[in-house]
C-alpha cells in the first residue's frame, strides 16, 4: 500500500433529530433507525419511517458488517479517496468511504466492517475496511 | 385531462457563448428569452407566463420578471435540477390548457465556466437542513463520484464496459465536429476517451460534460398562438416526470427516474420508443445516456452498453441519433444543467434546422430526455415528446 497523507475529513452538523446517532459514532457505535410499526431498518436515520410514516422509531445498534454495493475512487481529488455505498447487514445501504486498503484491491460484493475517522470538529464518521 | 396537442414550441434560442465574463447571469437569462421571443415572432409584452428554475438569480421568477420587466398572470420555479427546463415545457402545457397562460417563456443562464467553479470534481456543503447532507457531504460526495459509482454496480451487474461507454462520447463529437459554437468540436476514438486521466473510477475525463456559460429559452405557446406564427409546429404531445431517491436505504443506482417518466410520456403521447426518429438525451456523463436509454425503453435493462456501441447513436448511420448538437459531452452545459439545450435541439431536428450532416431526414417525432441533480443520491427525470405537425 502506498502510503498517504491523511485527507481532513468535514464535521457533520448534527441536529435535534440526529444528535444521537452523532454521539453514538463518537463512542465508535453505528446506529440504525428501525420502526416498531412496519420492522423495518431505514438510513439514513428519520424520525418518520420513510416506509410507512409511523413515527415509531428507534435506534437501534448496528453491527457493523456490510458488503459493497457499489464504489468509485476519486482520483483528481488533493488525496484520492474511495467512496462507497455500503449495504449493511440490517438491510439499508450508506454512503461511506472505504479506507485502510489498497484500493487497487476494492471490488463490489466484498465484506466490510466498520471503522470510525475523526473529523475537523471532532465528531466520527462510520467508514468501512475489509473484513 | 390531458396536455396531448395543447401546446407548441414556438421559440427555442442557445446562446452562442460558452464562455461569459463580461455578462451577468441575468443578462444572459434576458438574451436568451429575447432570442427565443425573435424566434417565434412573438414580442415580450406577449409573455403571460415565465418559469425558471435555480439557475435564476435572487428570488428566481420574481427578480427575473422584474428586470425583463414582464407583466405575467403565471410562473412556475420547479427546480429538479438540469431536467427543470422539461418539466417547465410540461407545467407550461398545463398552464396553457387551463387557460392560465397563453405565451410561456422559459429561461436558463449561467457562467459557472467564468466563476471557476470545479462543478464536477468539488464536493458541495449544501445547506445544512437539508436532511441528507450530515449523512453524505463528510464522505466527498461530488457529481462525478457519485455517477461513478452508477456506472461501477452497472459495469457489476451487467457487465457493461469503459469501451461501450466511450461510444456515447465519440458519437457526440461525430455531431459537434459541424456545430460551429460547440466548445469542443474534434471527433474523438475510443482509444483517446479511454486514455484520457481517470477524474472518479471508472470514468474518465472524456466520459465527462464539458462546464461551459452561457443558457437558452423556450417559448411555449397555446395551438391558437401558434397558428398565428409563421414558424413550424412543434407540438408536444406527451411529458411524464419522476423523482427518484435512495428509497430509505433502498439504494439502486443502476435505473434513473426515466424507468418512471419515460412510460408516462409514451402513453400521454400515444406512441412507442421504436417510432422516435431523434432522440435527445441529457448527457452530463457517459453513463446518464446510457442508463437513461435502457429505462427509455430503447432496448433491454443491462443492454445499453450493446446498444451506444459501434456508432448506433451516430446521425446518418446508427438506429438512434442522439444529441446532434454535440451534446454536453461536446457542445454546452450551460449553469451546470443540460436539459434546456436537449429541447433546443429537438426542436431544431423537427423543424429540419440542424446542420445538414447531422439532419435527421423527414424528422417527424422526437424525444428530449432530462436529468436533474444527481443519480447516485437523488435526482428528477423528465420525458418529452414531440411532434412536427
Ligand atoms: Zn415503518
Amino acid at each position: 500500500m502506498i502510503p498517504m497523507p491523511d485527507r481532513i475529513l468535514p464535521a457533520p452538523e448534527p441536529n435535534p433529530e440526529t444528535k444521537p446517532y452523532w454521539d453514538a459514532a463518537a463512542e465508535g457505535r453505528l446506529l440504525i433507525r428501525r420502526c416498531a410499526a412496519c420492522g423495518r431498518a431505514h438510513h439514513y436515520p428519520r424520525a418518520l419511517c420513510p416506509f410507512c410514516f409511523s413515527d415509531r422509531t428507534e435506534w437501534q445498534t448496528a453491527s457493523g458488517n456490510g458488503t459493497l454495493y457499489s464504489f468509485s475512487v476519486m482520483q483528481r481529488a488533493p488525496v484520492p479517496y474511495a467512496i462507497a455505498y455500503v449495504t449493511l447487514d440490517e438491510g439499508p445501504s450508506m454512503m461511506s468511504n472505504l479506507v485502510d486498503c489498497d484500493f487497487d484491491t476494492i471490488h463490489i460484493g466484498m465484506k466490510l466492517k466498520a471503522v470510525f475517522k475523526p473529523t475537523e470538529g471532532g465528531l466520527k464518521l462510520a467508514m468501512f475496511t475489509p473484513a | 385531462m390531458t396536455i396531448r396537442g395543447k401546446a407548441y414550441i414556438a421559440g427555442a434560442f442557445e446562446h452562442p457563448l460558452r464562455k461569459a465574463p463580461e455578462k451577468s447571469v441575468a443578462q444572459l437569462h434576458a438574451e436568451c428569452a429575447k432570442g427565443a421571443l425573435v424566434d417565434a415572432g412573438l414580442s415580450k409584452d406577449d409573455v403571460d407566463g415565465y418559469f425558471c428554475a435555480g439557475d435564476a438569480p435572487g428570488m428566481g421568477p420574481l427578480s427575473m420578471a422584474d428586470y425583463m420587466n414582464l407583466r405575467l398572470r403565471h410562473v412556475d420555479s420547479t427546480d429538479t435540477g438540469g431536467s427543470s427546463y422539461l418539466v417547465h415545457v410540461a407545467h407550461a402545457a398545463e398552464g396553457i390548457a387551463l387557460g392560465k397562460c397563453s405565451v410561456a417563456l422559459i429561461t436558463l443562464a449561467g457562467r459557472p465556466r467564468s466563476e471557476g467553479m470545479a462543478t464536477g470534481t468539488a464536493p458541495r456543503p449544501g445547506n445544512p437542513a437539508q436532511p441528507d447532507i450530515q449523512f453524505e457531504y463528510p464522505y466527498g460526495p461530488t457529481i462525478v463520484n457519485m455517477y461513478a459509482m452508477c456506472a461501477m454496480r452497472h459495469m457489476y451487474q451487467y457487465g457493461t464496459t469503459s469501451e461501450q461507454l466511450a461510444w456515447i462520447k465519440v458519437a457526440a463529437s461525430h455531431h459537434a465536429q459541424y456545430n460551429p459554437n460547440a466548445m469542443l468540436r474534434d471527433v474523438v476514438t475510443v482509444k483517446e476517451v479511454l486514455d484520457s486521466p481517470i477524474v472518479a473510477s471508472p470514468l474518465h475525463r472524456l466520459d465527462c460534460c464539458v462546464i461551459s456559460d452561457g443558457g437558452g429559452a423556450l417559448v411555449v405557446v397555446a395551438p391558437e398562438v401558434m397558428k398565428s406564427l409563421r414558424r413550424p409546429r412543434v407540438k408536444l404531445l406527451g411529458a411524464g416526470e419522476a423523482p427518484k431517491g435512495q428509497f430509505g436505504g433502498d439504494v439502486d443506482l443502476t435505473f434513473s427516474g426515466a424507468r418512471w417518466s419515460g412510460p408516462r410520456a409514451f402513453a400521454e403521447a400515444g406512441v412507442a420508443p421504436a417510432d422516435i426518429q431523434y432522440a435527445s438525451i441529457y448527457d452530463s456523463f457517459t453513463i446518464t445516456v446510457l442508463m437513461q436509454i435502457e429505462d427509455l425503453g430503447f432496448c433491454e435493462k443491462g443492454q445499453g452498453g450493446r446498444f451506444v456501441a459501434d456508432g448506433n447513436l451516430i446521425s446518418g448511420t446508427g438506429r438512434l441519433p442522439f444529441n446532434t448538437d454535440g451534446g454536453g459531452l461536446c457542445n454546452n452545459h450551460p449553469a451546470n444543467r443540460g436539459g434546456m439545450t436537449k429541447v433546443i435541439e429537438a426542436v431544431r431536428q423537427l423543424r429540419g434546422e440542424a446542420h445538414p450532416a447531422v439532419q435527421v431526414k423527414n424528422c417527424a417525432l422526437a424525444l428530449a430526455q432530462g436529468t436533474g441533480g444527481s443519480l447516485g443520491t437523488r435526482h428528477g427525470s423528465a420525458t418529452l415528446i414531440l411532434e412536427r405537425e
